[in-house]
């Protein structure tokens, strides 16, 4: 049943050591390494395309998360480790579906705890939506003077030249308002 | 201080961009002060979780550019586990097939339903098993249970000479005794024997054994000559699986010859007494003599199994033998000695019919 999946695939100290040098290629190299196994585990199992992709993508950020944080070590393979991450995501997503008709028809061995991953990693991911709804209701220019200055790291005068701002002051003074504002939509979302 | 200079301060301190006196002052402001201590955890922490919102934000767009170079289609093709086309065809059209299954399973059982069958079938099973409780136990139930293959009459007239049941009886000996089934002559009031030609006399049951399904009647009429030798002999042994054997009696008031051959050394669950032979009989042809191919006696015709073909029992001869040897001294009027010389053997079958028949009578039971 389990097809052999052909794929040249890179060694896993090259590819941790890849994504802490933030490297593309390691990036790509590892995605379209796991893919074809994680695809396979999702349309096998109830799930779609478009399924398999976010869950695989989740599980990549878990990993990548793990990686760059310096949390991560190489106990047993990457492989073993992304499989046993979407196939607890997926379950998790099956339930909340109401799909999940108590088996799962697995094609790779897998690891039995990543439950402290996936929790940290839906922490997060509950505060990211926050943020991202908190952004969407702070409307521009707001929202773009937000994202310049503190996720794009650009300089109070790139903003006041992009803006249109006559000096720096009251630029400051439009992002000190912004920021209040943001930081109150963000706290007031339970 | 204003909210907007503080937060200003925070982030300058926080971006590492202050001269080292401003830092001093800072630090320390931020030691006395537990609220703009708190202020600079809160922005620190906000910040971060907005930096890390850009960054997912940032590594979501590089993955999802990844994902567009995969041929998701092809590859989606392969790794498919593809089912066999029955599971396929049960996936794509279950539903479908579960309501044609229901609707099928509805008409089948309302069908049987209105034509009684499953009514019928119910009450059979439940009769089934009670009788067969008592039929281990005794042979009157086992009597009911085999249908017994007396000729029920009861519709006609009680003054018609016809008897009220009727059965089939052979003669043991030339002087009048006549074995015969006890379920046919159970409850006579009379009971008449009638012969091939026609003639009938009235007869006495002498002796009954209801464990062996055999009575012997006795011809008491004055009518009655001696029939001359009989021709056959009554066998002491067993029988052969598997022997050609014939019976001659009166279904349905008939002289009727059945052929077949013994099928089993046991009869009705394994009843000892009984063999098992495939011969068709009817109503009517209890009490009558089973021969096989030599014109040996080996057994007196008894009943059949309903619903299963070619199933009929015979008591066996030895208890036949048993029977008349239990019959008490001083109920036989005369001797009864059995023959045992036997005038069939040799002879064609419809030779042996010729003779026999003579000896083989139609038991007419009268009772009220």
């Amino acid at each position: 049943m389990n097809k052999e999946l052909k794929a040249s695939a890179p060694t896993d100290s090259e590819i941790v050591l890849g994504i802490l040098n933030n490297s593309d290629i390691a990036l790509k190299k590892l995605y379209t390494t796991y893919f074809p196994m994680i695809l396979q585990l999702i349309i096998n199992n109830n799930g779609d395309e478009d399924d398999a992709k976010d869950i695989y993508q989740e599980a990549i950020i878990v990993l990548y998360n793990k990686v760059q944080t310096g949390e991560f070590e190489l106990s047993s393979k990457l492989k073993t480790y992304i499989y046993s991450i979407c196939r607890r995501l997926w379950l998790k997503r099956l339930s909340h579906m109401n799909r999940y008709g108590g088996d799962i028809r697995d094609f790779e061995e897998y690891l039995p705890v990543e439950e402290e991953d996936v929790e940290k990693h839906n922490d997060r991911d509950i505060q990211f939506d926050k943020m991202e709804n908190a952004l969407q209701l702070l409307g521009e220019p707001c929202k773009t003077i937000m994202e310049d200055f503190y996720i794009h790291n650009r300089s109070m005068q790139d903003i006041c030249e992009r803006f249109g701002y006559t000096n720096a002051d009251n630029a400051k003074t439009q992002k000190y308002k912004c920021l209040q504002r943001l930081k109150k939509l963000f706290f007031q979302q339970k | 201080m204003s909210d907007n200079q503080l937060t200003e301060l925070i982030e300058r301190y926080l971006n590492d961009d202050m001269s080292h006196d401003e830092r001093i002052q800072f630090e320390l402001l931020r030691k006395n002060d537990a609220a703009v201590n708190s202020k600079l955890m809160e922005h620190k922490q906000f910040i971060g979780v907005l930096k890390q919102y850009g960054e997912r934000l940032e590594l979501q767009k590089r993955l999802d550019a990844i994902h567009e170079e995969i041929d998701v289609h092809a590859l989606k093709e392969e790794v498919m586990v593809h089912p066999t086309w029955i599971v396929q065809l049960w996936r794509q059209h279950h539903s479908k097939i579960s309501v044609a299954a229901s609707i099928a399973i509805f008409a089948i059982l309302s069908t049987l339903f209105f034509t009684g069958k499953l009514n019928n079938h119910e009450s059979n099973f439940v009769q089934l098993r009670q009788e067969v409780g008592k039929l281990r136990n005794s042979t009157e139930t086992l009597n009911r249970r085999t249908n017994n293959l007396i000729n029920d009459i009861n519709a006609k007239p009680k003054a018609v000479n016809q008897g009220n049941y009727r059965g089939t009886g052979f003669a043991l000996s030339s002087n009048g005794y006549i074995a015969t089934n006890y379920h046919v002559v159970t409850g006579a009031d009379s009971v008449y024997v009638q012969n091939a030609s026609g003639e009938s006399f009235h007869a006495k049951v002498i002796y009954t054994e209801p464990q062996y399904d055999i009575a012997i009647l006795q011809i008491n009429d004055p009518a009655f000559k001696n029939l001359g030798p009989v021709p056959y002999n009554f066998k002491k042994g067993g029988s052969d699986l598997g022997e050609n054997v014939y019976t001659f009696g009166y279904p349905g008031g008939e002289e009727v010859f059945g052929p077949g051959s013994l099928t089993s050394a046991t009869g009705y669950h394994g009843d000892t007494l009984a063999y098992q032979i495939s011969i068709p009989v009817d109503y009517g042809n209890s009490g009558g003599p089973l021969l096989d191919d030599k014109g040996n006696v080996i057994g007196v015709i008894r009943g059949l199994q309903t619903q299963v073909a070619g199933a009929a029992f015979a008591v066996k001869s030895a208890y036949l033998l048993k029977a008349i040897q239990n019959i008490p001294s001083d109920s036989l009027s005369k001797s009864l000695t059995l023959n045992n010389k036997n005038a069939l053997a040799g002879l064609s079958r419809p030779q042996q019919l010729k003779k026999l028949k003579n000896y083989v009578f139609m038991v007419k039971v009268y009772n009220q």
